[in-house]
């Protein structure tokens, strides 16, 4: 059983009395450890699935199941309790509450699952350790370099142990240096046994990951899955940015 | 989730915005402060009242006076008329069991040209003069500091003693002598229509608590207060404060005689005849139970219609309609109070839901932020919600802090009324009305941010 498994998943907007199509029938396994990229240009869809998979999201029809929990038809409060426990977000804007410390914009995915602040600290604190930020707890985001801050982002994301992190665009926002330093932290993730899925639009971002995954008009268009073609193009961080 | 850490995020959301919060809470406090000093001013006034309705007799006296006009199907025996007799007094004394302490009163007040209180060229401004029984120091509410009341005994031999207020021995004797000491005129003379009495009692000062305190402070600093002054705070005031201040000085200026006496001695107009035919001012007693008051202003009513031979040339005086008009004006006090501080505190309210709209409309990021790891709707919807609590709930605070010094203020601007009293319940009160105020301008603001999603949010810049 994969961890998450899409069937069929369409999504349409309605703009203006216009039928937009996001997504038309994606069908998707991902399994437990994997490291994958969605690829795709803006306007493809990449961004819909994201966040249908991240349960912020609802399909039109189609199913979805998260870790052996359907999603696709899970209320708001369900779908707000998986976000805060199975899944964790890194955004491109880092997304860090400006009023908040490094430490306590951590603790916010505990507050909400209720763990006592002796609990929060400590974990936030750990978490901060393995993005190397513990020396940094007390300072607010504005004070922080943006690979600080998606640093710290990463720690928040890894807080609450999420079956699967989301990055979208991480390194969007990022000198090519330090977006090379957080794909190797996504990468040392992976190695570690977490599931990742990176959201970029560069294939050349893409490539640190074995499997790719590249949408055009709401629909899988081409896939490179080391698992069924047999070959290994294992790239690392290093080969793809460091042109 | 927790709810403390809720707390402490609604507090340093405050924090971050200071002086726009303070701004926003200007109107919770100013609401709290107002209706916490209205009802201290009203309460005051109140206690006041109730004071004065104690002093004269409480709830339980009721007087009788002679009524000249009659019903109109006994418009035709008006010759008839006798008026309240001491018959009466010995007839209720006698067949009304549910009152006690029928008392005779005849009543001469001073502004009567054919009556003069003297002493050594001094003379009083105003004198409630009354011939009755030792009774009357129950039904009136008198109480003897110094020496003793009349007996029956005098009454019978129609002696010359008299007891007397406080203020007909300011006017006669003085208050203090020249070593500061507080005169007590026992076993001296003073001279009713150049007639001497014997002083044997005099009865404590009467005034308010308020007024007790600022005269022994006044003596403690060797200030003397003016008796012209001690009740100046009325001259402004409502009837009912008006009331109050008869109730105290005519309790003060009273001399008492025994009723033979006064009307052997001094009524001249006094007609011979049976003494039980002497007509009276007016008769006055206590029910014993007051619950039962209608039953015993009935059961008075029956006796007398058979003494008066079914005339009914007399009417009851009782303290309920007093006490209704404090009731009442009490009542209108509050609300028209309340009215005021309940549209402060909507102002209040109105400004706090505007700037946890706007302050809403500038985290919409952040309410994305928290919605993305995980905040339900209802987390969200805590939030907004706890936030416009805390600041209402800080104004309130406030409020209530500052209501003392603002009722202080008030009172020295304003010293003809009351003395204000400040009183838990309305704490309390206030207290709460700024959190309600709190939780319903929140209500909006909450509902809004609960309902953003949170993709739209995450967008938003």
């Amino acid at each position: 059983m994969p961890l998450l498994e899409l069937r069929e998943i369409h999504k349409t907007y309605h703009l203006g009395g216009e039928t937009i199509r996001a997504l038309d029938g994606v069908s998707l396994d991902i399994d437990s450890g994997e490291f994958i990229s969605i690829i795709g240009p803006s306007g493809s869809g990449k961004s819909t699935l994201m966040h249908i998979i991240g349960c912020l999201d609802s399909p039109t029809s189609g199913t979805i199941s998260l870790d052996d929990v359907m999603i696709h038809n899970a209320s708001a409060r369900q779908l707000a309790s998986i976000r805060n426990k199975k899944i964790g977000f890194v955004f491109q804007f880092f997304n860090l509450l400006p009023k908040l410390t490094v430490r306590q914009n951590v603790e916010l995915p505990m507050i909400y699952s209720g763990l006592s602040s002796k609990e929060r600290k400590q974990r936030a604190m750990h978490a901060l350790e393995s993005v190397d930020m513990e020396d940094r707890s007390k300072h607010r985001p504005s004070q922080l370099s943006g690979g600080q801050q998606q640093r710290t982002a990463i720690a928040r994301a890894l807080v609450n142990d999420p079956k699967i992190i989301f990055a979208d665009e991480p390194t969007g926002n990022l000198d090519t240096n330090t977006g090379e330093k957080i794909l190797q932290m996504f990468d040392k993730l992976h190695t570690e046994g977490r599931t990742v899925m990176l959201v970029t639009h560069d294939p050349e971002i893409a490539a640190v990951t074995p499997r790719r995954i590249e949408i055009r008009d709401g629909k899988i268009a081409n896939e490179v899955d080391p698992k069924l073609s047999g070959q290994i193009p294992r790239f690392s961080a290093n080969s793809v940015t460091s042109k | 989730m927790n709810l403390l850490a809720v707390i402490a995020s609604g507090f340093r959301e405050i924090g971050a915005h200071w002086f726009r919060s303070s701004l926003t809470m200007f109107g919770v406090i100013c609401g709290v402060a107002s209706l916490i000093t209205m009802a201290a001013f009203v309460k005051g006034k109140e206690n006041l009242l109730r004071e004065s309705l104690a002093e004269s007799g409480g709830l339980e006296r009721i007087t009788i006076e002679s009524e000249d006009d009659l019903p109109d199907y006994q418009k035709h025996l008006e010759d008839e008329i006798r008026g309240i007799t001491l018959k009466d007094v010995y007839a209720l004394k006698n067949n009304a069991p549910l009152v006690y302490n029928v008392t005779p009163i005849v009543k001469k007040m001073s502004f009567r040209s054919d009556l003069k209180i003297t002493r050594k060229g001094k003379s009083t401004r105003f004198t409630l003069l009354q011939g009755t029984w030792p009774e009357a120091l129950d039904i009136m509410e008198h109480e003897i500091e110094h020496g003793r009341m009349f007996t029956e005994i005098d009454d019978y031999f129609a002696n010359n003693v008299c007891v007397i207020g406080t203020e007909i021995r300011n006017a006669l004797f003085g208050e203090y002598d020249e070593n500061g000491e507080t005169i007590i005129p026992i076993n001296e003379n003073i001279f009713i229509n150049y007639k001497p009495f014997k002083v044997v009692g005099m009865f404590k000062e009467y005034m308010t608590e308020e007024d007790r305190k600022k005269k022994e402070e006044a003596k403690k600093n060797n200030e003397s207060i003016n008796p012209a002054d001690r009740w100046s705070r009325f001259r402004f005031s409502d009837s009912n404060s008006q009331r109050t201040m008869r109730v105290y000085g005519s309790k003060n200026s009273t001399v008492l005689l025994p009723l033979n006496t006064l009307v052997s001695k001094l009524d001249s107009s006094f007609e011979s005849g049976s003494e039980m035919d002497r007509s009276l001012s007016e008769l006055s007693m206590k029910v014993k139970d007051v619950s039962l008051l209608e039953k015993s202003l009935q059961q008075v009513r029956n006796v007398l219609l058979r003494t008066h031979n079914g005339l009914e040339d007399f009417e009851f005086e009782t303290q309920e309609a007093f006490s209704e008009d404090i009731t009442l004006a009490i009542y209108n006090e509050r609300t028209s109070g309340m009215f005021i501080a309940g549209i402060c505190l909507l102002v209040g309210g109105i400004g706090i839901v505007n700037i946890m709209l706007s302050s809403i409309s500038e985290r919409v990021r952040e309410i994305g932020i928290r919605k993305s790891i995980g905040a339900t709707n209802l987390d969200v919807f805590t939030q907004i919600i706890t936030e416009s609590i805390v600041l209402a709930v800080s104004g309130g605070i406030i409020g209530l802090a500052i209501s003392p010094v603002l009722i202080d203020t008030l009172a020295s601007y304003a010293p003809d009324t009351t003395p204000p009293i400040m009183t838990a319940t309305w704490m309390i009160i206030g207290f709460s009305f700024s959190v309600i105020t709190g939780s319903l301008a929140g209500l909006i603001p909450a509902i809004k941010a609960a309902k953003l999603d949170p993709i739209e949010a995450l967008r938003y810049d």
